[in-house]
């Protein structure tokens, strides 16, 4: 999976390419926490028009960089999400926490 | 009535997850699925392969089998493993459970699975390994 990173402002936003499993999970989640950590961001956006296919693996990235934000008053969101990845989110009733946007400008604005 | 059966090994290294899932879906894809169909069926082989490589073998590479039967319109996705088990198979089927908290799991792998095929059955033995077969009926396109 690759990961391209872009900030604006005080949101760091990262653009995610390829397959996000298990397997791909764990680094996906370290190269994240790592560039949150290095410049302190509070507020991140996981942009997954890219992300071609993605299994519950993904459900524990977003909420567990959530956790992590949430804790020190930040806040995560998702954006350009295609319907099979949708259907995985929904499963888990992840949207009741985490906010959904089509596209980054309106997640820029909004959070 | 048209049959048709595969059988792959690999070891249980997550490199191979998508390995499974692919295979699976090409085999699959004789049935003329739809691109949802697909999906649904490579999404559910993903979190059975995993659950293996997680669960039923911890840190061990060993062996994940996974047998793929078509049965006229009827796909049949068998995936064993002969690792450890499942302690609590009410529990561990149970939506949101992780039994491993610390890696940052989900607990919803046996429910999407539920989910995106139309049947799920678990086979599990302490000690011996679990057996997860999972079945969807695909629709013809005529």
């Amino acid at each position: 999976m690759h990961l391209n990173f872009e900030n604006s402002e005080d949101k760091l936003i990262v653009y995610m390419a390829g397959e996000l499993d298990h397997h791909s999970a764990e680094e996906v989640r370290n190269i994240i926490d790592d560039r949150l950590e290095r410049d302190s961001y509070n507020k991140l956006i996981m942009d997954f028009e890219n992300v071609t296919f993605m299994d519950s693996s993904g459900i524990g990235v977003v909420i567990g960089r959530y956790k992590k934000l949430h804790m020190r008053g930040g806040k995560v969101c998702v954006t350009n999400i295609k319907s099979s990845v949708k259907r995985v989110f929904e499963l888990s009733g992840m949207f009741k926490i985490i906010m959904l946007y089509d596209d980054i400008e309106q997640a820029v604005n909004n959070i | 009535m048209c049959y048709n059966k595969i059988k792959i090994e690999f070891l249980s290294k997550s490199q191979n997850e998508s390995f499974a899932r692919v295979a699976v879906a090409a085999f699959a894809s004789q049935l003329d699925p739809t691109i949802e169909e697909i999906t649904d069926v490579k999404t559910a082989v993903s979190e059975a392969v995993t659950n293996a490589i997680i669960h039923g073998y911890e840190s061990d590479e060993e062996m994940i089998t996974i047998e793929a039967i078509i049965n006229g319109t009827e796909l049949t996705v068998i995936v064993n493993d002969v690792g450890k088990g499942i302690d609590n198979l009410e529990l561990a089927m149970q939506p949101l459970y992780t039994s491993r908290p610390d890696l940052e799991r989900s607990g919803m792998g046996f429910t999407v699975m539920e989910t995106f095929m139309d049947s799920l059955e678990v086979k599990s033995d302490k000690g011996r390994g679990t057996s997860i077969i999972m079945k969807k009926i695909f629709n013809p396109l005529s």
